[in-house]
Formats: C-alpha cells, structure tokens, sequence
C-alpha cells in the first residue's frame, strides 16, 4: 500500500503503477487525464509509469460548463 | 444528431483553424438539469462544437455511473475544452493540456482567465500571457476576453484562431452592453469573432450576427430558460436569420426622416 495525494486527497493506494491505479478507481478505459507531480502522464505511458510515496495525482475528465 | 459535415456542401460555413462548421452556434455543457436535458437541448440547438469543463474525477463515483461523454460522445461533437474557474495563465495552461490529453492531443480549446470571482471578468493580462503559451504549444486558441478592441488585436496577434469577447457578463442574460466595440472588433479582426457570455434570449443573438459575428457562444441563455429545448430551438434559429440579416444587406437607417411605402401619385 501507498500513501499518496489523490486528487487533492491523502490516499492509501494498492497500486504500484498508475495503469493498476486507474484500474482500481475504475477508470480503465475511461476519457481521462493523469497528471503525477504537476506533469501530465501520456495514457500510452500509464502501465510503465510508477507509483511512489508522497506522488501528487490529478486525475480529471470533461465534465459540464460554459 | 449535429454529426460533422462534410465542409464541401456548406454554402456558408464558420471556418475555425481551417475547419469548416455548419452551425455558428455553439453551445456550453453547464447548468443543465441532467444528461438527458443536456442532449436533448444540444442537439435541438444544431450545435456541433460544445465547450465542457476540466474537473477532477469523482473519486468515490460508482464505475457505472454515467458521464457527460456517454451523453455527448467525442466522435459526435467536437469538444472545446474551457479554463473556467482558472484566475492565473499557468493554471489555465495547466487546465488546457490536461483537456488536449483527455481529447487525445486534439488541439482546439476555448481560453478563459478570470480576474473577479464576482463578475468573472477576464483577466486580460494573464490572458494574453496564457495565449502566448498556449499557442506556442500549438493549441488552436479561442479566446475568450473582454470587449476591448486593443487586447482583441494582440490576441489575434498572438495567433488565436477566434477571438471571443463578452457580450456582458458570463451567466447575466444581459446581452450586447456594448455594440459599439464590439464593431470596433469586428472591423479589425482577420479571425472569426465569436460572441462568449452574457446572451440571454434569441434576439441577442440574432443582434451579435447582424453586426457580424461569426458565431455566438451561449450556455445559461439555453440552460436556465424555462423551457430549454425550445430555447435552443429559438437560438439555431436566431442565429440563422441574424446571418442571413447580415449576408442580405440591411435598409439605411434614416434619422428623423420618412421614406413611404406607397405611392405618392394617384391619390384619390
């Protein structure tokens, strides 16, 4: 288990990538975007990209506004 | 269903970063009551190109749940993600290439810095700052701004492909404050303008094309009407006639002077 900050949130995660994150959230496949640490994680990356103590995520998707 | 056209069949279309549209109307995500709503007032507007917002993810969302992408499929629409919300230029870059990413690299975005959580005036200094980024980034930038002709031309400067400036303030239904620099922009600019914010009813809009404009931005107008299918019906309609106003070439005005519409002669 992780201890990371999750969309603004101090999280424990049981993922050790962010593909396995985003599976866990269940946000596989999902329009979304991942930024880790204030860089933005190309989806083509999420399986090869790791997770560590104290990572900044946001993951954001389109949601309603003018 | 406003599916894209193909761009050889339109007589008159709203060429946006070499992309030809059918409808001049574009319409925001926001306010509905619900999906259904939402879908149902879009596509009632003829709207193709659609603004939506960049927010965190539900966390705690079941993953069932439905989304406004299943409402609004991305193959169907093309999205223009905004900044709204954002006050400085590095969070509204930051908020737009997290949108180009979730739209897999699609380039085309609608930027907004504010200045005022009150008015939500645009900042028009960290606009111009975000612009520069933003287009240097290659994103195709429609900006929204104030009315002022100046930042108008230093954001088409910049290379924004549209320049949107307030009619009056986002979410006020005040409609067109300012016609005067409106045309003042209108007379320069070598890009589309795009009403953004502040249309409240049909005529609003209609107003906005007869002046010129290449299209009209709206979201509350539609959304909190009583009867939001039926005003967006009212707006592709507004918007239609308002161009075709333009196109046909209205009657002088004539100040204090009369003109009749019958003869003069043969009067019993």
């Amino acid at each position: 288990m992780l201890t990371l900050t999750l969309n603004g949130v101090v999280t424990d995660v049981d993922a050790s990538t962010i593909a396995e994150l985003v599976a866990t959230l269940g946000l596989t496949g999902k329009r979304i975007a991942v930024e880790r640490n204030g860089e933005i994680v190309p989806r083509s990356r999420y399986v090869e990209t790791p997770l560590a103590p104290s990572d900044r995520l946001e993951i954001v998707g389109a949601v309603g506004g003018g | 269903m406003n599916a894209p056209t193909d761009p050889s069949t339109l007589a008159d279309p709203l060429v946006i970063a070499g992309h030809a549209y059918r409808s001049r109307l574009l319409v925001g995500t926001g306010k509905y009551r619900d999906f259904d709503e939402t879908r149902d007032a879009i596509v009632a507007s003829g709207a193709e190109i659609v603004t939506v917002a960049i927010r965190r993810t539900n966390i705690g969302q079941t993953a069932g749940e439905a989304s406004l992408v299943d409402a609004l499929p991305p193959a169907e629409f093309t999205y223009l993600p905004n900044s709204a919300g954002c006050y400085a230029a590095d969070d509204a870059v930051r908020t737009l290439k997290l949108g180009r990413e979730l739209l897999d690299g699609h380039a085309l975005c609608k930027l907004e810095v504010l200045g005022d959580s009150r008015s939500l005036y645009p900042n028009v200094r960290e606009t111009l700052v975000a612009a520069e980024r933003l287009v240097a980034d290659g994103f195709q930038v429609m900006v929204y701004t104030s009315d002022d002709p100046i930042v108008a031309r230093e954001l088409e400067a910049i290379g924004c492909v549209a320049i949107m400036p307030l009619a009056s303030l986002i979410g006020s239904g005040m409609g067109i404050v300012n016609p005067w620099n409106l045309r003042l922009i209108l007379e320069q600019a070598r890009v589309p303008v795009l009403v953004d914010a502040g249309v409240g009813t049909a005529s609003d809009a209609t107003i906005a094309m007869e002046l010129g404009c290449a299209g009209v931005l709206m979201n509350t107008a539609i959304a909190k009407a009583r009867e939001p299918v039926r005003m967006a019906r009212a707006m592709k309609l507004a918007v239609e006639s308002g161009r075709e106003a333009f196109l046909a070439g209205r009657m002088p005005r004539k100040l204090y002077e009369a003109s009749p519409s019958s003869p003069s002669t043969g009067l019993i």
